[in-house]
């Protein structure tokens, strides 16, 4: 089964660029497609710029409307994703639990629909 | 026997045996129920007619195996839902033998009470799937709307399938998390029982010792699940003295031992022996030794006040540390007692047994008045008149010492 990995979390939750415990956390980041070789398969991920980079676009009434952000600076925000393989629930959840985002924000696990 | 009688008694003894086995050969909960659901209403149509099958068991499961194709087929545009055909026709056409159906609950059991479920909807689909309690009575038991409940299993079951929840018993590493989980389960389900008392058609307690009879059969060796069915023999057996005839409720120490089950005390304390000598310890292990200990003679107040500092360290909550600081007031230190029970007041704010161990403990280091306080918030948290009054008459006699 294919899973959608969300990764959550505060902006100022995080270590701050440039510290040890950034370049500690990025390790992390970078070895966990081969740490969790044989329980998921990483298929994507990608990390997001900061959420004051965004645009939000609707459209009503056939126009185009956009926004700048959102911005709320306490909520959680998107912050990346994975794109994994995985036999079940457990494996994904297993995988989850190893991605740094775990500890400081939080990581929606989602089944991707099968057509 | 009727074949509606018969069936009546098939389902409620092997309805867990046969979903599980159903849906270890269907691969989805729901689809499973309704195949059984519609076997059953087969059965009653031909028990009827062609008598009574020699396997009642073994007819139910291959007709449910048939209806699940059927289903399939209804809908059988999809790729995945033709290959699905292909396995199960092949499971039917094997003749399946009551005696070779391995027993598939303990996998059941495991899905059921996934971490990844709320936890009343593990409780509520471990008592309709393994316990076979209609959906009415489930909702009976959370004082639900049946729609409501029938809407929270209904969810359950989809999230089950498609999110890929795992039909299976868990690998070494996730396993002692797990069976946690279902222990807690269990016991979730004896404690509603224990409050609610026998209710019409089913018995909560009956019900969660079923259970954990089942996980030490289907699991042996594992000291938590042997911990956990001796908690449950170690305070069933008590539960007819736990209440004086007046409706207070008693403390072990002051139950009338002769209402005492003492052939399920002893098995209690035989299953926690066992259990003990695994060497690994765990809360529900402690729970069952305090228990024991409650059994004895006299409590033996030091080593109970000893275990609840252990369980403390698996379970680090208010209530754990209330039962420790009466444990330790009975241990001869109301004063170190006073202090832990200061310390959690703010968590217990509308607890009756904290305002009523206070107020105990408070009477008995002489401060009568900060007792008759405590005395007044405990009879205005108590759940009964029984126990109001108990409450009083302590009250009552403070008053006349003082």
């Amino acid at each position: 089964m294919k899973y959608m990995l969300t990764l959550y979390a505060a902006p100022d939750a995080e270590p701050a660029y440039g510290t040890p415990e950034f370049d500690a956390m990025m390790g992390e980041y970078f070895g966990l497609e081969d740490k969790m070789k044989g329980v998921a398969t990483f298929l994507a991920g990608e990390g997001l710029q900061p959420v004051q980079t965004a645009t939000t676009l609707r459209k009503r009434a056939g126009k185009v409307e956009t926004m700048d952000g959102p911005f709320a600076e306490t909520r959680e925000h998107l912050g990346g994703f994975y794109l994994i393989e995985a036999p079940d629930l457990d494996a994904a959840l297993r995988f989850a639990a190893e991605i740094p985002a775990a500890r400081y924000g939080s990581v929606e696990v989602r089944p991707v629909m099968a057509y | 026997m009727s074949p509606q009688a018969l069936l009546a008694q098939v389902l409620h003894q092997d309805r867990g045996r046969l979903l599980a086995a159903l849906i270890s050969r269907i691969g989805d909960f729901q689809r499973a129920e309704d195949a059984l659901q519609e076997a059953a209403a087969a059965a009653l149509v031909h028990w009827g007619r062609a008598g009574v099958p020699a396997s009642p068991i073994g007819w139910l499961l291959r007709a449910a195996l048939r209806k699940a194709i059927d289903a399939y087929r209804r809908d059988a545009a999809l790729s995945r839902h033709r290959d699905a055909i292909a396995v199960l026709a092949e499971e039917e056409a094997a003749d399946p033998d009551p005696q070779t159906i391995p027993d598939d609950r303990l996998r059941l059991i495991f899905t059921c009470c996934h971490p990844a479920l709320e936890e009343k909807t593990r409780v509520a689909l471990t008592l309709r799937s393994l316990c076979g309690l209609s959906t009415p009575q489930v909702a009976a038991v959370f004082l639900d709307a049946e729609a409501t409940m029938g809407q929270r299993l209904s969810r359950a079951k989809t999230k089950i399938a498609v999110a890929g929840i795992p039909f299976a018993v868990p690998g070494p590493e996730d396993l002692p998390d797990r069976l946690n989980s279902v222990l807690t389960v269990v016991y979730l389900i004896f404690t509603a029982g224990y409050a609610q008392g026998p209710q019409a058609g089913f018995d909560l307690c009956g019900e969660a010792i079923f259970l954990s009879r089942l996980l030490v059969a289907l699991a042996p060796g594992q000291p938590e699940v042997e911990g956990c069915l001796a908690l449950l023999l170690l305070t069933q057996a008590r539960a007819r003295a736990r209440v004086s005839p007046e409706g207070a409720t008693l403390p072990p120490a002051a139950q009338d031992r002769r209402l005492w089950d003492h052939a399920m005390l002893a098995e209690g304390k035989a299953l926690l022996d066992d259990a003990i000598a695994r060497q690994r310890p765990g809360p529900f292990q402690i729970k069952a030794a305090i228990a024991a200990l409650h059994t004895g003679d006299t409590p033996d107040w030091p080593q109970i006040a000893a275990l609840y500092t252990r369980l403390l360290d698996h379970e680090p909550t208010a209530i754990v540390r209330l039962n420790q600081a009466v444990a330790i007031a009975e241990a001869g230190r109301p004063d170190l007692s006073l202090q832990i029970l200061n310390a959690i007041a703010g968590d217990l704010p509308d607890y009756q047994p904290f305002h009523a161990a206070h107020a105990d403990i408070l009477a008995r280091t002489g401060q009568p008045g900060p007792a008759r306080q405590a005395y007044a918030l405990a009879i205005a948290a108590a759940a009964s008149a029984a126990d109001r009054a108990f409450l009083q008459s302590r009250l009552d006699a403070l008053n006349g010492a003082g």
